[in-house]
């Protein structure tokens, strides 16, 4: 029988729990409007994992994790420009660039970083088709699902609690009047000065999100970081009207809206 | 002719004080849907409502303004978008005298907030416990801009609550004027 549902009915942890226990092998999808990412099971464990919203390249992430210099990256790009992941792979340990082990362990870290995002998805359609291999030219990885699990489950908490904190990502954010605060003198990281950098009433937090590349946890985080430190407010976004709409008083001419306040008043002021 | 209806929402935290906010100026009985508190952690009050209050007062012979309290109780805040639909504003309780509901009170008005951004205020409720807070820390407690009007409350006394209403609809007409004046710059 196939396994697919909701990850609204059927939590993201809940799944990799089947998984892992009944050491499934095979291919697990899961879709959101966009993006479709597809991670390959061999024996409950994570081999291989992709996006489409994101490719995943094997010479940037040995760039990303130091393996590698800016400029060897550049120069291997061009002379293994053609090979695919496992050709490279092979290319750079035989070449002395690095080891198996290394290797190995910089895809372990990439996978499992871009396969924590789908902790944060409160549904998705899923569905996993049993024994399906991963791509002959990709390299695979034997991740552990207990860890996984484990920190997954950790950041739904603090999701959770980000978004009673931060409930709407549709709200903007306007700097604190705070005469004599300088923001250059408080320590933020890359991360939060590039957010910072979008702050204005008629960008949504939703909308720095999408420009910056950061998830719904990610934003949430930052946002709350910034809130914490008293630099940023939430407020409503420029643009977006009061909703005093024909849905919320029952006359229709704006010009009765205000006379039937004032017999609202008078009323409560009689009371 | 038919009767016009408009509403107003009180929300807010558990045991802030929506229900005797609602019963203090409504001229029927609150229709209430109140039941016994079955967990340790809320037993601070023997009921709580679990679906949504429900007050009214009639202005004359064809307008009849209701007031809607939400449940306080987060399991119930899927009432909230269905309670918050159409309504003229919004009055946020809160338990001047605890703390540690300040946070989710924050939440819920910007959950509210972002359902139907109407005008609101916030009412710090029991300010006349001795270990109440002061309306102004309660302001920076809850992150309020300046311009959001946070006020005293007694929710027993039909006085207070009279104020707090007559201060939520002048923001309605401030807002009002306002749009009117965005329209004549258009």
């Amino acid at each position: 029988m196939t396994l697919k549902g909701n990850l609204r009915d059927f939590s993201f942890t809940q799944l990799l729990n089947l998984i892992n226990l009944a050491n499934k092998s095979g291919a697990l999808y899961v879709e959101r409007p966009g993006v479709t990412t597809r991670t390959i099971f061999q024996n409950g464990k994570l081999a291989y994992f992709e996006s489409s919203d994101e490719k995943l390249s094997f010479l940037k992430s040995l760039t990303d994790h130091q393996l590698i210099t800016a400029s060897q990256h550049r120069l291997l790009r061009e002379r293994l420009s053609g090979m695919n992941d496992h050709e490279a792979g092979i290319y750079l340990v035989n070449a002395g660039y690095t080891t198996l082990d290394g290797v190995l362990s910089i895809l372990e870290k990439e996978y499992a970083d871009k396969f924590r995002h789908l902790f944060s998805w409160p549904d998705g359609l899923f569905r996993f088709e049993t024994g399906e291999l991963p791509p002959d030219d990709r390299i695979v990885v034997h991740l552990n699902l207990e860890n996984l699990i484990v920190e997954g489950a950790r950041e739904m908490k603090e999701f959770e609690e980000l978004k009673a904190e931060i409930p709407s990502l549709d709200m903007a954010l306007k700097f604190t009047e705070r005469p004599g605060t300088d923001i250059r003198n408080v320590n933020l990281n890359s991360t939060e000065w590039r957010v910072i950098s979008y702050v204005n009433p008629k960008n949504t937090i939703q909308q720095i999100a999408a420009t910056t590349s950061l998830d719904e946890i990610e934003i949430r985080r930052v946002v709350y970081t910034l809130l914490q430190a008293g630099l940023v407010e939430i407020i409503r976004p420029d643009g977006l009207p009061v909703a005093l709409s024909s849905e919320s008083l029952p006359v229709k001419n704006p010009k009765e809206h205000k006379s039937l306040i004032k017999r609202l008043i008078n009323r409560i002021r009689s009371i | 002719m038919q009767t016009q209806t408009v509403k107003i929402v009180v929300t807010g935290p558990f045991n802030a004080g929506k229900t005797e906010f609602i019963r203090s100026v409504s001229e029927i009985d609150v229709v209430s849907t109140e039941r016994k508190i079955s967990t340790a952690p809320e037993k601070v009050k023997e009921t709580t409502t679990v679906a949504m209050d429900f007050g009214r007062i009639t202005v004359d012979n064809d307008l009849v303004l209701f007031l809607f309290g939400t449940p306080g109780q987060k399991r119930f805040d899927f009432m909230w978008e269905i309670l918050s639909e159409g309504m003229l504003g919004f009055i946020v309780m809160v338990d001047s005298s605890r703390p540690e509901t300040f946070r989710e009170a924050r939440s819920i008005l910007e959950t509210f907030h972002a359902y139907a951004p109407t005008p609101y205020l916030v009412a710090a409720n029991k300010q006349d416990l001795y270990d109440a807070w002061d309306v102004e820390d309660i302001r920076l407690a809850l992150r309020l801009d300046p311009n959001v009007k946070i006020l005293s409350c007694e929710a027993r006394k039909k006085d207070s609550v009279k104020q707090v209403l007559l201060e939520l609809l002048y923001s309605i007409l401030e807002e009002m004027d306002r749009n009117e004046s965005k329209q004549e710059e258009i």
